[in-house]
């Protein structure tokens, strides 16, 4: 067995993308000792790639924003299955969270007298996104990185997390992993943990996530027996490239949209109109007209149906595709070209500029895009007290994607890169006083650590298995063919079935070479966690007999009154399956559901 | 040990455990058998500190691919233990640069076909950084060069609590903060490839556009400039601009951040005038001295230390 070596901290936070390293940095100024474990290089995790912005209701353009019309858009976008109290805390610090990035050095885009500009989002009523172009995740994760780095915090990069220990009272109190240059494990004991290991999107073939994202921090909080809420809510990014094949999934920014551009089916009809439900009709432009002159004045037209939420967008797209007016690769066109000058469009687009150009051969000022749905975020995940990031498990704490509750049904664009801040910090916070408060040097079982590490290795002890890409391949397949956009009753359980044998050949892959460097066995140490969480996401899936939000059932094409009223909560019995309950929703105080009734002017 | 990087030459350290005729991947890994269809061959640097070579992997072509799928396409078929790193596989990440054809390129960003066509495509490691095994190499010398820099330091906000700053003055600063952390540009520089020994004192162009952006900040109140001079190395720079020409977010380090910072550490430094000035007009930043303090890698060193 390769070395082993432990390490002793206050609070160990595993992740290193916006929510991690708010957190990290949360509780390095609180004056702990911070261990920021992470799969990848230092800034290279998944925020990196966020384009669009972060939203907050500053009203630097529309001076009418405030924190109230913030949490009303959150929670009606959530198709009002948001934990009310993260979606009112959110809106409310927000705006502080992201001056405070401006005071750790980040440079945001100006409006015309100096402060911060904002841009236009689905499903945001005022254009409320702070960003840098098209390059927001970047500038976020780039200065919190530094400042992180200014204050002096651990860093274990290319380290990965296999499993969370609990002590003999149940507390979360070691984190067993590996080295990934070297193969050498590693544990870290700690009074306090934060998982803010993102997202899941590695278990469907097209996905806009990175390699990371495999689900590790949903999987070890469900193993160590912590609640795992609405996991059937998967977000599909409406627009992500389509052609060629080996870029599909790549992510469009919703700011095109949000910066004039159209989404046309192949007969040029902005299909879009067609699609506007009930529950957005008073607030969405009903003409072409309309819609384009709410660009320069919102107080006196409606959004565009272009800026509808994004599980609108999505469905309205795949129901376009279906009816055979796509696009030649199978999506249908995003036109920004005939509607901005080449100017405008390189000046607050340049990635998307650059992207296209390099990948496709196409020029985005002269052509439309061709655009599609595929999966992009995780609305459900591991539950969370909404003021303090707790999890069920003692010492356990979770922030960003791999946390749920905020973005209930669906999310918001834009609302991710807050949230990670603002419930970064949060549970930063709690972990720091939850590791404060908490006596004596965290202890577990030697035996329980020997038996990881163990496991971990058997790939190469077995010479006759098959290929770890193999069984990575199917699963994605298997997702995305049946665990999709739309989803029905018969091809779940199909679903449920073929992870069932993919976890049988999980158990005999194997891998030849070395644990150092070794994508092969890594990939299969992940295997496991994409498993766990796609099974947790098709059961929930199975459940709720209703379409909402990211949940959207051929089967049940209308929400249900009564689920509408109900979260679903899973959790592992000691018998290795899990529980599956539907949990009544927290009950809102009365002036919060005044503001949902409230018609837009 | 440092690969060699140039196409067809004789692999550093031979080892022939690690060379595997091409074919015997097509007849030994099922759905890839040659069906007489276009192909790529991958010449791919496989090794360790130890040692290595280069290894051809001959794959089907598919329309429109980058170096990074038919790479991946190697890990999935005849090679599962062949070590890259990639993140983004969408040019924002900066994590799976590599020497293509003995250029520095991100393998994500690299069409296929716009390469030679019907010659292997020739994939190593950054040759600048120590390898940890094949296209991955230990890049800890740019976050210990990142812990030495005295960080930002704002003055106080306006009497709202809310900075102003006009889009015209953010932008050299953005520029800058365009950049995604490949490395590439310290790959290409000179100073240090050819040149171990230069690494202790050398920041590197990618550590200079960071310096650059904080000189060019308008709220910053650190003064670097005598810490750019005494513990940087530019002036070892001398301008051949090969940082620039590989910069994938096309930052012109060079004409933007290397030469205002060379001439800002010069006036500090050397003019008299600005010396005169110093000494009359009331100080607005802050010493070299009190910035030093603020480094994070001279009060704690961490773990990228190893």
């Amino acid at each position: 067995m390769p070395d082993h070596e432990t390490h002793d901290f206050d609070v160990v936070i595993i992740g290193a993308g916006g929510a991690g390293l708010r957190a990290a940095i949360e509780t390095k100024e609180r004056g702990l000792r911070t261990a920021l474990v992470c799969k990848s290089l230092l800034g290279k995790a998944h925020t990196v790639m966020a384009e669009g912005g972060a939203a907050a209701a500053m009203g630097n353009v529309w001076p009418d924003d405030n924190w109230q019309v913030h949490f009303r858009d959150t929670m009606r976008g959530g198709k009002l299955l948001s934990n009310w109290r993260m979606a009112q805390l959110h809106a409310q610090e927000s705006p502080e969270r992201i001056y405070e990035l401006e005071r750790w050095g980040a440079l945001f885009d100006r409006t015309s007298d100096g402060r911060i500009l904002q841009r236009d989002f689905g499903g945001h009523r005022y254009a409320r996104l702070a960003h840098v172009g098209d390059r927001t995740g970047l500038e976020m994760i780039r200065t919190l990185q530094q400042q992180a780095v200014a204050l002096g915090v651990e860093v274990f990069m290319e380290c990965k997390v296999l499993r969370l220990l609990k002590d003999a009272d149940g507390r979360a109190s070691a984190a067993v992993g590996y080295w990934r240059p070297s193969g050498d494990f590693v544990t870290f004991n700690a009074k306090a943990f934060v998982i803010a290991t993102g997202g899941i999107g590695k278990s469907w073939l097209f996905t806009t996530n990175s390699w990371e994202c495999t689900g590790d921090g949903d999987a070890i909080a469900a193993w160590a027996g912590a609640d795992m809420l609405d996991m059937e809510f998967v977000q599909f990014h409406p627009t992500c490239m389509v052609w060629p094949m080996t870029a599909r999934g790549i992510l469009v920014t919703e700011g095109v949209r949000g910066d004039g551009g159209a989404l046309r089916n192949a007969e040029g009809r902005r299909f879009m109109f067609d699609y506007i439900p009930p529950m957005f009709a008073s607030e969405t432009a009903a003409t072409e007209e309309e819609a384009d002159r709410w660009y320069d004045d919102h107080t006196n037209n409606r959004r565009p149906p272009d800026l509808l939420p994004r599980d609108e967008v999505a469905r309205s797209i795949n129901s376009e595709v279906k009816a055979g007016r796509g696009s030649p690769h199978g999506g249908v066109f995003l036109d920004i070209a005939t509607r901005r000058s080449p100017e405008y469009i390189r000046r607050r687009l340049p990635s998307m500029y650059h992207q296209f150009k390099e990948l496709a051969g196409l020029d985005i000022t002269t052509d439309p895009m061709e655009v599609a749905p595929f999966q992009h975020y995780m609305m459900g995940g591991i539950w969370v007290e909404a003021d303090t990031g707790a999890t069920t498990v003692p010492g356990l704490f979770a922030a960003g994607e791999a946390a749920a509750g905020m973005h209930g049904a669906n999310r918001l664009g834009g609302n991710s890169l807050s949230d990670l801040l603002v419930f970064g910090r949060r549970a930063g916070m709690a972990a720091s006083d939850f590791a404060g408060g908490r006596l004596g040097t965290p202890t577990v079982e030697e035996a329980e650590v020997d038996q990881i590490c163990k496991a971990a290795l058997e790939p190469f002890g077995r010479d006759s298995g098959e290929s770890p890409y193999n069984v990575h391949r199917d699963l994605q397949e298997t997702m995305q063919q049946l665990v999709g956009l739309i989803r029905s009753e018969t091809e779940l359980v199909r679903a449920l079935d073929a992870l069932d044998k993919l976890d049988e050949r999980t158990k005999k892959v194997s891998v030849t070479g070395t644990p150092a460097y070794n994508p092969g066995w890594n990939l299969a140490t992940d295997l496991p966690a994409m498993l766990t969480v796609s099974r947790l996401v098709t059961r929930a899936a199975i459940e709720r007999r209703e379409s909402r939000g990211g949940q959207t059932r051929d089967d049940y094409p209308k929400p249900d009154l009564e689920l509408g009223k109900v979260n679903l909560i899973q959790r592992l019995r000691p018998d290795g399956t899990y529980e599956l309950e539907q949990v009544p929703l927290p009950p809102m105080p009365a002036e919060l559901a005044a503001l949902l009734e409230e018609e837009p002017k | 040990m440092s690969p060699d990087t140039t196409a067809g030459a004789s692999p550093v350290n031979q080892d022939v455990s690690l060379q595997v005729p091409a074919q015997a991947h097509l007849e030994t890994h099922p759905g890839l058998s040659p069906d007489g269809g276009p192909s790529v061959t991958l010449s791919i640097w496989r090794g360790d500190p130890g040692g290595g070579a280069f290894v051809e992997y001959q794959m089907p072509a598919i329309e429109g691919e980058v170096v990074l799928d038919v790479v991946h396409r190697v890990q999935a078929g005849p090679a599962p233990d062949l070590a890259c790193r990639w993140n983004c596989k969408a040019g924002k990440c900066g994590s799976c640069s590599a020497e293509i054809n003995g250029k520095p390129g991100l393998m994500c960003m690299t069409r296929m076909d716009q390469l030679p066509q019907g010659v292997p495509v020739v994939v190593a490691p950054l040759r600048t950084f120590p390898v940890i095994r094949d296209l991955v190499t230990d890049v800890s010398f740019n976050y210990t060069m990142a812990r030495q820099l005295p960080p930002f330091a704002p003055r106080p906000a306006g009497p709202d609590g809310i900075y102003r700053m006009m889009q015209i003055d953010v932008e050299r600063g953005q520029e800058f903060r365009k950049c995604i952390e490949c490395f590439m540009c310290q790959d290409v520089c000179h100073v240090i490839r050819d040149h171990e020994e230069n690494k202790a004192f050398y920041a590197g162009p990618r550590m200079f556009i960071r310096y650059m952006e904080l000189e060019s900040h308008p709220l910053d109140t650190n003064d670097r400039r005598e810490l750019i001079r005494r513990r940087t190395g530019l002036s070892l720079c001398n301008i051949t601009k090969c940082c620039t020409e590989v910069c994938p977010e096309g930052i012109h380090i060079t004409d933007n951040a290397i030469i205002p910072l060379k001439e800002r550490v010069v006036d500090a430094s050397y003019d008299p005038v600005a010396w005169l000035g110093r000494k009359i007009l009331r100080r607005t930043k802050r010493s070299a001295a009190e910035a030093a303090a603020d480094a994070p890698a001279f009060s704690s060193p961490t773990r990228e230390d190893r």
